[in-house]
């Protein structure tokens, strides 16, 4: 049984394919550790509530708000962050298709776009809406971020 | 962040969550059970709720059990919305916990988490009223497997000591004709302002509605007047308005007459969809 009691304590999370030793409470969220702890600053801190998806990291390759997880929830479970898809094709295909605005949303659009990619490598329009739905961007750039995600689909997938 | 610190415990097995609880309790800590967590944080966030105690059900293997056993579908109460969804295994309900916030949130939203939450909208609970599902239950007086309308009455009523291991379905309902509709004020992701999940068993509508009234719920009176042949279609909606359990709901997400607007609507979509089943 994992336990652990009030105050701090050290536990080992797997971030990014690295074993790293954080200093935290239970009542300590993911992103407060991500970013407090481990520096990993590409998880934003906006609504807090689940609502925005700007702190979106895939635990187990499923996109989830960081916000709303306890740290001590992902202890023994892969944690992936913005900052391991540093140049990676969606990355890429960002900044092909001007996917980007003020660009405070787009660490957590990206990762939920490599979790569709990896998830439907066939999806079609109806899945990508869907997906996207989880994130919010209020420069509005919707258009140019699903076009980012279906040029990484073979053609005929999204219709 | 959460203004409180509080123990945290993640037990491998029922009994373990059971033994867990009772040790607490003897040191007079409030304790919480759950499952995904996210209405613990959200509401904590706001010091809306607040525990010294929380027990985690995700590491109990019985909690995320997703499959046929025997004649029923047996769904752990730990068990994502989305893994319901891909599972198609009981399509009504996959198309009714989809509608629940965004696909994200959905990952950590489980059904157990759903059902007892502390919203009042708890729209995964509205096909499982329609099918004779059954609770299995675990406490310190031992596990009971209960149907589910006993314990379902507005909200789950369940001592803090117990807790849901999981949801049985009988394998009769899993693949009914259906409709699964929701309506919200603007966007696809939101609280619904009218909410309903309905099937057709033995030829007989079975419906059951959120958003409208202050509790999801299931009424045998309104089922009458939707299954009333003597009527037409706008006649049972009209007799089905008459016999909703409580005034529907009038607040900032819509008002009054426009949510009565909206399931009226939604009622005539329901009766065509369904009718269309059956030709």
């Amino acid at each position: 049984m994992i336990t652990n009691g009030t105050g701090k304590t050290v536990v080992r999370l797997h971030v990014n394919g690295e074993a790293s030793d954080v200093m935290i409470c239970s009542a300590d969220t993911l992103l407060q550790t991500l970013r407090e702890q481990l520096g990993l600053t590409g998880a934003k801190r906006a609504c807090e509530n689940g609502d925005c998806g700007a702190c979106t990291v895939l635990i187990n390759g499923e996109p989830m708000h960081s916000c709303l997880c306890l740290t001590i929830e992902t202890i023994n479970q892969p944690i992936t962050t913005i900052e391991s898809l540093r140049d990676s094709a969606i990355q890429q295909k960002f900044i092909e298709k001007w996917a980007i605005q003020c660009g405070f949303c787009t660490p957590g659009f990206i990762l939920n776009c490599q979790a569709l990619l990896n998830k439907h490598p066939d999806a079609d329009d109806e899945t990508i809406e869907e997906w996207l739905q989880s994130n919010l961007c209020r420069c509005t750039g919707y258009q140019e971020i699903k076009e980012a995600v279906k040029s990484l689909l073979p053609k005929g997938s999204a219709s | 962040m959460i203004p409180f610190d509080f123990e945290y415990y993640r037990p491998e097995s029922v009994t373990e969550a059971v033994k867990t609880y009772e040790i607490l309790a003897t040191q007079d800590k409030k304790v919480l059970f759950y499952s995904g967590g996210t209405e613990f944080i959200t509401f904590s966030r706001l010091n809306q709720l607040d525990a010294e105690a929380i027990i985690d059900l995700k590491g109990i293997p019985d909690c995320h059990q997703l499959e046929l056993q025997g004649e029923h579908l047996v769904i752990g109460a730990a068990v994502s919305l989305n893994k319901i969804t891909e599972s198609q295994l009981f399509p009504l309900l996959g198309q009714t916990v989809r509608k629940v916030a965004d696909h994200t949130s959905r990952n950590k939203i489980t059904i157990g988490g759903n059902i007892l939450s502390r919203f009042i909208y708890r729209e995964g609970v509205l096909p499982l009223l329609l099918t004779e599902a059954k609770v299995k239950l675990a406490g310190s007086s031992g596990e009971r497997v209960v149907p589910l309308k006993v314990v379902f009455d507005k909200q789950m009523n369940i001592s803090p000591e117990q807790f849901l291991i999981h949801i049985q379905v009988p394998k009769a309902f899993l693949n009914l004709p259906f409709v699964s509709i929701k309506k919200t004020r603007m966007s696809k992701v939101g609280y619904p302002i009218v909410s309903i999940a309905a099937l057709v068993k033995d030829k007989k509508i079975r419906a059951a509605l959120s958003g409208v009234c202050e509790y999801p719920f299931r009424s045998p009176d309104i089922e009458a007047a939707l299954n009333d042949t003597s009527l037409s279609k706008e006649e049972k909606i009209d007799k089905a308005l008459g016999q909703l359990p409580e005034a529907i709901i009038d607040d900032l997400q819509a008002s009054r007459d426009y949510r009565e607007f909206l399931l009226k609507n939604t009622l005539l979509e329901t009766i065509e969809a369904l009718e269309a089943t059956q030709t």
